[in-house]
């Protein structure tokens, strides 16, 4: 009983999902590639790139690789120190970027203006042109710690947070969304008496839960996934090492590819599934980069 | 209405500046002051450790990067007069090397190599730089720009285009075409040495089997004329989903009731993205294409994990110069010299990005 209009129709649904789909594979190929050859003895993996068999789960299957990486490298150290630095970075950069937006969006002060347009005009510069001088100057600070006054930064879990704590775009995202927020509500508070501090932290924080989101979601991914250059600029001993510096270990003479992918698959699932659960709002988080006042 | 207009302004001046100051103390010490020492260390001869002290040297590290010339050299001539011919029967011509090394008749071309030349009638047109990697990385930066930012701003704007449609499981497909954004950059130059590896990479096993073995197989990342452009597509795929992102933010702010009206006018697919969608896109379009641009002159870690500038400086970018002799040649000085070019061009891009972004009134 079709009709041959329905028919037409399905065939474009279908042309279309097939294309969708295609697109897809693009996408997610390495991805697969990734998994299943970390999988895989190191002769296979070589061989089964000539052919399908790359990205299925079929041979010398096992877990020996991921055995392997903890025999050579301080794995769960790693990952530990990557949540250290990652978390302490993230907490701290909500608080003191947000608090500096809230500033900037509601208190009106001198020199406010050219301030912000300081910070702002920061966004262009890469990280890695001004990597050197950076190190210069954490390499002649003095820092208070268990063994009393002490200069220099290198090698600890400081120089990798304290530099990366303010950037821009954090601030850059607050400020664009207090200015949204209704005037009234500060103005009521001032009112009835409250310093400017209670403002932030009873009526403009319980209101701001997406934009801490998006913030967290952006410096989660900046110091988890892409701080690589740094970290191999001030560490040196590897107690202190962040987990993609890992890496290291594996492109020394003899590359063992099972093992580098192993290692891969390690960093990178746990990103992918905090990504999955919270897709939502990692592509919100990027999308109101996007959107400017 | 305002009874004490000083001490009040004073007052939130003290907590505008108390809230703020956090931040900006952290950001003047690790991002400005270090901006500034970039600044500085270009006009002098800065090294991280050096016997002598440091010293002004004005502007000669820019001179020193950016110098170049044209040479024309004639071929050798038999003392009749008659040109002299190789083995082959090609013209022989006196090498570079005799004019730029020592030859009082040519001061201004001291020290300088040659970065390419080609031949025009009888003579050779040898073009000369002072710096011929960095020339190189100049090149292959903005080479590199002009690849990344079109293609990847209209990919994206195709694939917004597809996930834009109402159609069941669509953020599925949203999910995994954002999914490359979300992994390590350093995790995917490593995946990717795979899918480009000379023998047994996956593409050119991919062009193999559609081309019914026809195809020979490419050393993506070894070759001259592919390493650069294999990075660039790299790229383009890692980030892609990014600014379909934006693109997509930017088409759900065009009303709905314009393309009713388009419906009801009869409007084919064609017009309405011609005269609705992307009239409401034009600030999209720019934001998108200022980013990747930003992005894109960033160019650093894949090159760095991928080809370290090889082969024969093909994939030479200007950041990964100024890490190099900043930091691996400890001559900071040419680095933040590298550094401070970056920047301009980089400031006279955003610019450029306000101008055209102003307010019209």
């Amino acid at each position: 009983m079709s009709s041959p209009d329905l028919t037409l129709d399905r065939i474009k649904l279908i042309m279309r999902y097939s294309f969708l789909i295609a697109v897809a594979l693009v996408f997610v190929f390495p991805i697969v590639f990734m998994v299943m050859s970390s999988l895989k003895p190191d002769l296979q993996l070589l061989v089964d790139t000539n052919s399908l068999r790359a990205f299925l789960p079929v041979g010398d299957i096992s877990l020996d690789n991921y055995f392997a990486i903890f025999e050579r490298v301080p794995v769960i150290r790693f990952i530990l120190n990557s949540i250290f630095i990652t978390g302490t970075t993230v907490a701290l950069s909500l608080f003191l970027c947000s608090l500096a937006a809230f500033s900037f969006a509601f208190l009106d002060w001198k020199g406010r203006e050219i301030v912000l347009a300081i910070i702002l005009a920061t966004l262009i510069v890469p990280f890695e042109t001004i990597a050197v001088p950076l190190l210069m100057v954490v390499n002649n600070l003095p820092w208070f710690g268990l063994d009393g006054l002490t200069w220099g930064w290198l090698n600890s879990y400081h120089v990798q947070i304290i530099p990366w704590i303010a950037d821009a775009l954090t601030i850059f995202l607050f400020v664009q969304y207090f200015k949204d927020l209704p005037k009234d509500l500060i103005e009521a508070a001032r009112i009835d008496g409250a310093t400017w501090f209670q403002i932030y932290r009873k009526v403009i924080i319980p209101i701001s839960g997406p934009v801490f989101a998006t913030a967290a979601i952006l410096k989660f991914l900046i110091m988890y996934s892409h701080q690589y250059i740094w970290p191999l600029m001030v560490i040196q001993s590897e107690e202190f090492r962040p987990v993609m510096i890992g890496l290291q270990y594996f492109f020394q003479l003899n590359v063992a590819w099972g093992e580098v992918m192993a290692y891969l698959t390690i960093v990178t699932l746990p990103v992918l599934v905090f990504y999955l659960f919270l897709q939502r709002a990692f592509i919100t988080s990027i999308a109101s980069t996007g959107i400017k006042g | 209405m305002r009874k004490k207009p000083t001490s009040k302004l004073r007052q939130t001046t003290a907590a505008g500046w108390g809230m703020a100051s956090p931040a900006i103390v952290l950001m003047s010490l690790f991002l400005i002051v270090p901006f500034i020492l970039a600044f500085g260390f270009s006009f002098t001869n800065q090294r991280l450790v050096s016997p002598n002290p440091t010293e002004y040297v004005g502007t000669s590290n820019f001179s020193q990067l950016l110098s170049f010339d044209i040479l024309t050299i004639e071929p050798k001539k038999a003392e009749s007069g008659q040109l002299i011919r190789d083995d082959d029967g090609n013209l022989t011509y006196p090498r570079v090397r005799k004019f730029t090394r020592k030859n009082p008749n040519y001061p201004e071309l001291k020290g300088m190599k040659e970065w390419f030349s080609w031949s025009s009638g009888d003579d050779r047109v040898v073009m000369l730089a002072k710096d011929v990697i960095f020339i190189k990385a100049l090149v292959n930066t903005v080479v590199f720009v002009l690849i990344v930012a079109p293609v990847q701003g209209g990919l994206a704007l195709l694939l917004a285009l597809l996930i834009n449609q109402k159609m069941r499981f669509i953020n599925i497909f949203r999910t995994i075409y954002f999914m490359p954004v979300v992994m390590s950059i350093i995790v995917v130059s490593i995946l990717w040495r795979f899918i480009y590896d000379g023998d047994d990479g996956l593409l050119n096993n991919l062009l193999s089997i559609l081309s019914f073995g026809y195809f020979e197989p490419i050393d993506w990342l070894g070759r001259t004329d592919t390493a650069l452009g294999s990075i660039a597509a790299m790229s383009i795929w890692q980030a892609v989903g990014f600014h379909m992102v934006i693109w997509l933010s930017g088409l759900q702010t065009i009303p709905a009731s314009l393309y009713e009206v388009a419906d009801i006018e009869g409007a084919t697919k064609w017009q309405k993205f011609r005269y609705v969608t992307w009239p409401g896109l034009r600030n999209t379009a720019v934001l998108v294409l200022i980013v990747i641009t930003m992005q894109a002159f960033a160019l650093f870690s894949q090159v760095n994990v991928m080809t370290r500038g090889g082969p024969l400086d093909s994939t030479q970018t200007l950041v990964y110069q100024a890490v190099i002799r900043g930091y691996e040649k400890q001559d900071i000085a040419g680095g933040s010299a590298i550094s401070v070019i970056l920047f301009l061009i980089v400031l006279s891009i955003s610019l450029f990005q306000r101008y055209l972004t102003r307010e019209k009134t």
